[in-house]
């Protein structure tokens, strides 16, 4: 029976045409185009730009490594470390009962459902956001940066902690309970060994994030680095912008080393 | 049989619905006595695990009553409750260890219903409680470098071992064991009933077990309750138990292999 050859018989078309995928990918590609144009984004406009970028690439270097400049920069970044370092600690440390109480299998309804809205709050604005807030509220200084980074460490490790505390092992939990533990028994015997790693592994994330944002909140007020990168491009100090830049690099990079050594240490 | 006087434990007309008008257990009586091991048996979905566990109310029964040590277990709530499981230990034919903790520290959960939390959370638990748990460990067959290996590098047998330490560890007054062989080999399955066996008598306490393997059920239980369609349909002597009873029990006869 080898009836196999071209066009011999008629087959249904092996790949059908999905017609709403299709439609989606049409109706972006349409909206970007439109909205493009609504923006002022144009290839024109691009290369128009490129000699101004030239100019300021040019006046980066070399970077400036004047003394009186890497003193100004070193107390922003130390700053910028301390406000990252106490805002993970303590944003961590609070997101803990934060997950319990998030966590729908641990609490009860109403109370879960109170913490996700608490935890969805945190999360809704970016930390630079947040951080204008509290600069209005508490003043310019650390103490603003570091308690607009704890709203986003309890935002973002409250909520993925949670999830991850929705996945326990329900068998170990329920072997535990048997032998009338109580609850916070439970939750140091069966339900922490089972999720411990995981949570080093969100809280040195965290760090990371807080670093980062740590060298953001400067900008608005909120203490460390960004003040002084703030400053430095106002001025037109473009030299100096790139020395504070490469530190901002160099310890973003550091801060990756710690934390795998820290994965592999809790794993 | 009629029973002479309350048995350790005696549950009286018990009943359990997950969905309403859908009994799943249907008026069950019984009486434990304070010795022997007394095996279940029964199809899969016949409310054999279902009893079990509203034994230590893993489950809540929908109503009935399960007296224990003078305490109707149905009514029970917070503290009363957890009081009332530090005295009943449990088997699980999963083993369901804390696979990230030691041996030892699982069977040190055993003790957690007595213990202040700061003790676990320090992980400070008393010399006497380390060295009942050493005991335990080795009184289930494993040799004491167990201890410190976590529970998910050990084979199926040895968690079951390790399993049965907790619940030796809470110096039970009975031991509920849901399926406890279901997960192993044949040859670990008799050793691991055998353990059942021997702790039992050696320590004077009495077993529950569920178990699917009537072969098994016969050589280790002094008593056998035969469930189908969540009611008891054969609570009698190993001896007792013919093939009819094994014919109503699982509708037919294809339990014999």
């Amino acid at each position: 029976m080898s009836h196999t050859a071209l066009g011999s018989t008629k087959r249904p078309a092996a790949f059908l045409v999905h017609w709403p995928s299709r439609l989606a990918w049409i109706g972006l590609g349409l909206y970007v185009l439109y909205a493009a144009g609504q923006v002022n984004v144009s290839w024109e406009r691009f290369v128009s730009g490129l000699p101004q970028a030239a100019k300021l690439f040019d006046r980066m270097f070399p970077p400036n490594l004047a003394p009186d400049k890497l003193d100004l920069i070193t107390t922003g970044m130390l700053e910028t470390i301390q406000i990252a370092v106490i805002a993970t600690v303590v944003g961590v440390i609070l997101s803990l009962p934060l997950s319990v109480m998030a966590a729908r299998n641990l609490s009860p309804a109403w109370l879960a459902a109170s913490a996700r809205v608490f935890i969805a709050v945190c999360r809704s604005f970016h930390p630079v956001i947040v951080s204008i807030l509290f600069v209005k509220a508490v003043g310019f200084g650390a103490l603003a940066g570091v308690l607009a980074l704890i709203v986003s460490s309890l935002g973002f490790v409250g909520k993925l902690f949670a999830e991850v505390l929705e996945e326990l092992n329900e068998k170990q939990v329920e072997a535990v309970r048997s032998t009338g533990a109580g609850f916070f028994s439970v939750l140091i015997m069966a339900v922490m060994p089972q999720v411990f790693a995981r949570f080093i592994g969100l809280s040195a994330y965290q760090f990371d994030s807080n670093l980062r944002n740590s060298t953001m909140v400067g900008i608005v007020g909120g203490g460390g680095i960004g003040a002084a990168l703030f400053t430095a491009y106002q001025r037109f100090d473009y030299d100096v912008v790139l020395t504070i830049l490469i530190v901002i690099i160099a310890l973003i990079m550091l801060a990756e080393l710690l934390a795998n050594s820290l994965k592999k240490i809790f794993r | 049989m009629t029973a002479v006087g309350p048995g350790l434990l005696s549950i009286n007309g018990l009943f359990k619905e997950y969905r309403q008008g859908e009994p799943v257990l249907k008026d069950i009586n019984l009486s434990i006595d304070a010795s022997g091991v007394t095996a279940i048996i029964g199809p899969s979905g016949t409310g054999k695990s279902t009893l079990i566990r509203c034994i230590n109310r893993l489950i809540d029964p929908t109503s009935g009553q399960i007296m224990f040590r003078g305490l109707d277990l149905a009514q029970l709530t917070g503290r009363s409750l957890r009081e009332a499981r530090c005295h009943i230990g449990m088997v699980f034919q999963e083993y369901n260890l804390v696979e990230r903790l030691t041996v030892i520290e699982n069977v040190l959960c055993g003790k957690l219903g007595r213990l202040p939390i700061w003790r676990p959370l320090l992980r400070k638990f008393s010399a006497q409680d380390i060295a009942q748990a050493f005991d335990l460990i080795d009184a289930v067959g494993l040799s004491q470098d167990f201890a410190s290996r976590r529970a998910d590098a050990l084979s199926g047998g040895q968690r079951q071992r390790v399993g049965i330490a907790r619940a030796l560890m809470q110096e039970p007054s009975l031991i509920l064991a849901d399926e406890p062989t279901s997960s192993l080999d044949p040859k670990t399955s008799v050793e691991i009933m055998e353990l059942l066996d021997q702790v039992s008598r050696q320590r004077q306490v009495p077993v529950i077990v569920n178990i699917h393997n009537v072969v098994l059920a016969r050589r280790f239980a002094t008593r056998i309750i035969g469930m189908s369609s969540g009611k008891v349909v054969f609570d009698g002597p190993p001896e007792a138990l013919q093939d009819k009873h094994l014919n109503e029990i699982y509708g037919g006869e294809d339990w014999q292999a």
